[in-house]
């Protein structure tokens, strides 16, 4: 808290010190947030880019959850996946953007779609990672007192998933934030990604560093209050 | 329930583990097979478990049908996110919830009931396994070496729970171990096992007086056991 006071105070001095309009001082572009969040334009395009984030982040998470868990348990769905997967891990972001954009259209179906394969062959391998760490003991523990396969995947697997999903949700936001933004950039007419690009083209960095400043504070706002508390839930039992 | 085991073989990668292997338990009867470490005893109790199948042989249940078999594995394996009461009722129909909390204040575990595994000492988390297993209403219970690297006082304290447990669910139980002493402390008859393959080479029947007393009288039982042992080598 108090080094982010010192940043804004530091950051204000400079650029009243070089007086240039390529580094606007904090009180002016906290102005700036204040303005276009009066006007509703920031709360609305936040809103819609929070809204693909969350869609796409569920879709990446729960598919790469599944394809994960299955590569670590059969051994054969990881033989025949394995370097789809690594392609997919090493594409650039932009080439699955673009070619979203060109087979699906400038749709928000190909914007949801292009954010969430960015997202899920990180999730796979990470999720890989814990199944093929699966407690064996536990599971035939399981077994012997006949546990079905629902209560089996929710008390004996799941929980032993649950750091590496994690890791995954806490990587995987941090891709999904950034490619969003481009997503939105390159084929979408609003979201945060949309104005930055709007003023990028005025060359307003006020502009640019007001909607960067309320992203950044949204971001902070879902890792503190949610990741985290969420964390600190699945991991009571480690004492 | 009574149970008559006839494995012929059982074997991993050729080598054979198992090799006519024969034996019934009675109804409320507790066996002991007591064998070195290594000769195959945690693959036979899978094999009676029906967690391993793949070997040559029966497993005869009097009525032909499957029996509810609580099983207490040499680690207790509970579930560590899961408290003490969860993880006996996750194992449980919702009907038996009652009965679980019932066996737990009766084993003097109700003060743990909410703790995570993870906090419990070896010997309070195998004495929950223990509940555990008796809780669904066993027919038979399946022991794996329950008593290992624990003193002898905590040893004691789970096979008074054990004890406990199993006057109060008519049950059969069979237990493997390479302790003889404990393995006398329990029993009512002991089958000693030859190192791989696994065959048993003596029986002794625990005389009624001395089953299930104190730790001199598990003493002279064992000795009994050794002696039996003994004359069972001498004759080759």
């Amino acid at each position: 808290m108090l080094s982010l006071l010192g940043f804004f105070v530091l950051w204000e001095v400079v650029a009243r010190l070089i007086g240039s309009p390529l580094l606007p001082p904090a009180s002016a572009v906290l102005a700036a947030i204040a303005r276009e969040t009066a006007s509703g334009a920031l709360p609305e395009n936040l809103a819609i880019t929070m809204a693909r984030v969350i869609v796409a982040f569920v879709i990446a998470m729960v598919l790469g959850t599944v394809l994960g868990l299955a590569m670590g348990v059969w051994r054969r769905v990881d033989v025949a996946l394995d370097s789809w997967v690594t392609v997919l891990l090493n594409l650039p972001a932009v080439v699955v953007i673009v070619l979203m954009y060109v087979w699906f259209g400038m749709n928000e179906f190909a914007a949801v779609a292009a954010v969430a394969l960015n997202k899920l062959p990180s999730t796979a391998v990470t999720v890989r990672e814990g199944a093929r760490a699966l407690d064996h003991d536990l599971l035939e523990m399981a077994r012997s007192f006949g546990m079905r396969r629902w209560p089996v995947i929710r008390h004996v697997v799941l929980p032993q998933i649950y750091p590496y999903l994690f890791a995954a949700a806490r990587s995987g936001l941090a891709i999904i934030w950034k490619i969003v933004l481009v997503v939105e950039l390159l084929g979408r007419s609003n979201g945060v990604g949309f104005e930055i690009q709007v003023y990028f083209q005025l060359f307003d960095v006020t502009g640019i560093l007001a909607y960067t400043l309320a992203f950044i504070l949204v971001v902070q706002l879902i890792e503190r209050g949610l990741l985290q508390p969420l964390e600190r839930r699945a991991s009571r039992w480690r004492r | 329930m009574s149970l008559l085991v006839r494995v012929r073989r059982k074997a991993f990668d050729e080598k054979p583990v198992l090799e006519g292997l024969e034996f019934d338990l009675g109804e409320r009867e507790i066996v002991a097979l007591v064998g070195p470490s290594g000769c195959g005893k945690t693959t036979l109790l899978k094999i009676i478990g029906g967690l391993d199948s793949d070997y040559d042989g029966t497993i005869g249940w009097p009525d032909g049908r499957a029996p509810r078999i609580g099983t207490i594995f040499q680690e207790p394996r509970l579930l560590p996110w899961r408290t003490v009461r969860q993880n006996l009722t996750l194992v449980l129909p919702p009907d038996a919830h009652a009965a679980a909390e019932e066996l737990l204040r009766h084993l003097g575990l109700w003060s743990f009931r909410d703790s995570f595994p993870p906090t419990l000492s070896l010997g309070m988390a195998r004495r929950v396994a223990i509940a555990r297993a008796f809780a669904i209403a066993p027919e038979l219970v399946l022991l794996d070496e329950p008593f290992v690297s624990l003193d002898p006082e905590m040893a004691q304290r789970s096979r008074d729970v054990l004890l406990e447990a199993w006057r109060e669910r008519a049950t059969s139980v069979l237990l493997v171990t390479h302790d003889p002493v404990g393995a006398a402390a329990l029993a009512d008859r002991i089958l000693v096992l030859s190192p791989r393959p696994a065959r048993i080479v003596a029986a002794i029947e625990v005389p009624a007086a001395q089953r299930r007393g104190d730790r001199a009288t598990a003493l002279q039982v064992a000795a009994q056991l050794e002696v039996a042992v003994g004359q069972h080598l001498a004759r080759g």
